[in-house]
């Protein structure tokens, strides 16, 4: 179902849209954040320079240090008390990234949600269980809401506690599950722990994943545990943004669509800033041009993506991101290679006698970079051939894929770390 | 007749066997007989114990992760020439060994345990031939 008549306007009528918001968002940013007014300034552009969408190339970038630069309210453009909500993101570096919405922005959250919601499968019919984290976390609340709104029944049962989750699955009828891949892989492995076969003995019939990359080999492995028949769409979002719903997969799993009447995309070349054609990959930058609390324009998402604007199967006319692969902020340089953990990831998910979960760690011994992985079993075998072979095999893809030697090390099932929000598997020990 | 051998893959770090081994002293699992295999990553021990259910139960409570398989513990004369005769025996009849690992209890006995790639066949092999094989219960109380 398609929720919005505004995702099948003709292109002229979407940037239409889009140049009338771009032009009276740039004009209240400019009167009412100095912040802004200083940028747009030193680049020497003012709000009348904006004429036409191509114009949005000429204003300057707002970057994540922008955020932190001006915390915590300091690229508001509303006053507080206009201010409904406020989330923040993890801050794993620093201080966190604080976001505000206003009651207007809250509707638009919803209907953006709402929109991915039914791109995705979702229907009034569903029951709802979201399992991400509620809190300063912009994903549970975004999600609630958009599913609330299209008639959804929600289960708020946020993260943790597993096998409260499975019970609530089986006893509630759960069909619709929200989570990262890698919490819905670790609720499958809880469930056959109870002895619950996901497959047979649940209900759910689609999933909306999100906050962790959704790559092929992680969406196999999805169907392996939660079977084949399982609707899986990925969806973006960032809390600077919005949160969820800035883009959403459909059905026809040809890439995410993004809201285009709220959000302008661009691909830009990440080392010049210099705009790229559409089919080229580059980093993603999106300009907010119906948001109230906090419209950021041109802002870096260090998402690496290209966009499609040809005719999707399901009539919507808004354009596709690539799913992503890869952000340049997770990028490792490794002995001067640039790897991806999501490459290695692939490789690992290549081998049947593995399980889902990994880590990465790398150290420096003198002056040289040492990449080992981890890896777990997915059961376990009395012969020696075969744990040799399968250390082989990974060791031998990762010199394929990535160039490097690694160290690769074998664990017992189980015993890696599981996580329920974003995964976290890469722990760099080089001193920077 | 099969044995059930246990199996528990560790992590080659300090102090990772002696856990599986207190796991089996603290249930009075008894062992009969092992073999260690290892590199610098990882090791494979594999027991014949007097419980091998109740070994991996507890050993699955405490977080390790082990493995029930058929093996063949076979009883031969512990002189030379035995174990060869055996490996004979087998051969000619096409079935490959995966590993062994023996023990000598008593002064003129001795016994493999021996893990062959058709565990079947192997039975056949070893009846047809009138060569001995028992149980770990068995081998317990010897």
């Amino acid at each position: 179902m398609i929720w919005s008549k505004e995702e099948t306007l003709p292109r002229e009528e979407i940037e239409k849209i889009q140049l009338e918001r771009l032009k009276e968002t740039v004009h209240r940013v400019y009167e009412r954040v100095p912040a802004y007014a200083r940028k747009m300034d030193e680049a020497g552009v003012r709000p009348e320079d904006i004429r036409e969408l191509s114009d949005l190339s000429r204003l300057p970038f707002v970057t994540k240090q922008d955020m932190r630069d001006n915390y915590p309210f300091g690229l508001f453009a509303v006053d507080k008390d206009e201010l409904v909500r406020i989330h923040a993101s993890s801050g794993t570096t620093g201080k966190p990234t604080v976001v505000g919405y206003t009651r207007g922005d809250l509707e638009t959250w919803t209907e953006c949600v709402s929109r991915i919601a039914c791109m995705g499968g979702a229907s009034s019919k569903d029951v709802a269980q979201i399992c991400f984290g509620y809190g300063m976390f912009t994903g549970a609340l975004g999600l609630h809401y958009g599913l609330e709104n299209i008639g959804a029944a929600i289960v708020p049962s946020s993260t943790g506690n597993s096998q409260k989750q499975i019970m609530y699955m089986q006893d509630f009828e759960t069909s619709l599950l929200v989570a990262t891949p890698s919490y819905a892989l670790r609720l499958a492995e809880v469930a056959r722990e109870m002895g619950v076969e996901p497959e047979r003995d649940l209900k759910v019939k689609i999933a909306l994943v999100g906050s962790e990359l959704l790559t092929d080999a992680m969406r196999e492995e999805m169907h392996k545990y939660w079977g084949k028949d399982l609707l899986i769409t990925s969806n973006y979002g960032m809390s600077e943004l919005m949160g969820p719903g800035v883009s959403g997969e459909c059905t026809e799993h040809c890439g995410m669509h993004i809201n285009e009447d709220y959000f302008i995309p661009e691909i830009i070349d990440p080392a010049t800033g210099d705009v790229l054609p559409a089919g080229e990959k580059g980093e993603l930058v999106i300009t907010c041009i119906k948001k109230e609390g906090l419209p950021l324009i041109r802002y870096r998402t260090k998402d690496i993506t290209r966009l499609f604007y040809d005719k999707c199967k399901c009539g919507r006319t808004f354009c596709r991101m690539e799913n992503l692969s890869g952000r340049s902020d997770d990028m490792l340089k490794i002995r001067g290679v640039n790897v991806f953990p999501s490459q290695i990831e692939e490789v690992i998910l290549s081998v049947e006698e593995l399980g889902p979960h990994y880590e990465i760690i790398l150290e420096r011994e003198g002056y040289l970079d040492k990449l080992t992985v981890k890896v777990e079993l997915a059961q376990v075998t009395d012969s020696f051939s075969v744990l040799e072979r399968i250390t082989a095999t990974v060791k031998n893809k990762l010199k394929v894929i990535l160039g490097l030697d690694a160290k690769v090390m074998l664990e017992s099932p189980n015993t890696l770390q599981r996580f329920e929000g974003k995964a976290k598997r890469v722990k760099d020990l080089r001193s920077k | 007749m099969f044995a059930k051998q246990l199996t528990v893959f560790i992590e080659n770090r300090t102090g990772r066997l002696s856990e599986v081994l207190d796991v089996l002293k603290e249930n009075k699992v008894n062992i009969l007989s092992l073999s260690l295999a290892d590199t610098t990553e990882f090791g494979l021990l594999r027991l014949i114990v007097d419980n091998a259910a109740l070994g991996k139960d507890k050993l699955t409570q405490k977080g390790f992760s082990s493995l029930l398989s058929d093996v063949s513990i076979i009883k031969i004369p512990h002189k030379v020439g035995s174990l060869q005769k055996l490996l004979k025996t087998i051969d000619e009849n096409g079935v490959n060994i995966e590993y062994m690992y023996g023990l000598s209890i008593e002064s003129d006995e001795a016994y493999v345990v021996l893990k062959a790639s058709d565990v079947n066949k192997i039975d056949a092999i070893l009846n047809e031939n009138g060569i001995k094989t028992i149980s770990c219960e068995e081998l317990g109380k010897i």
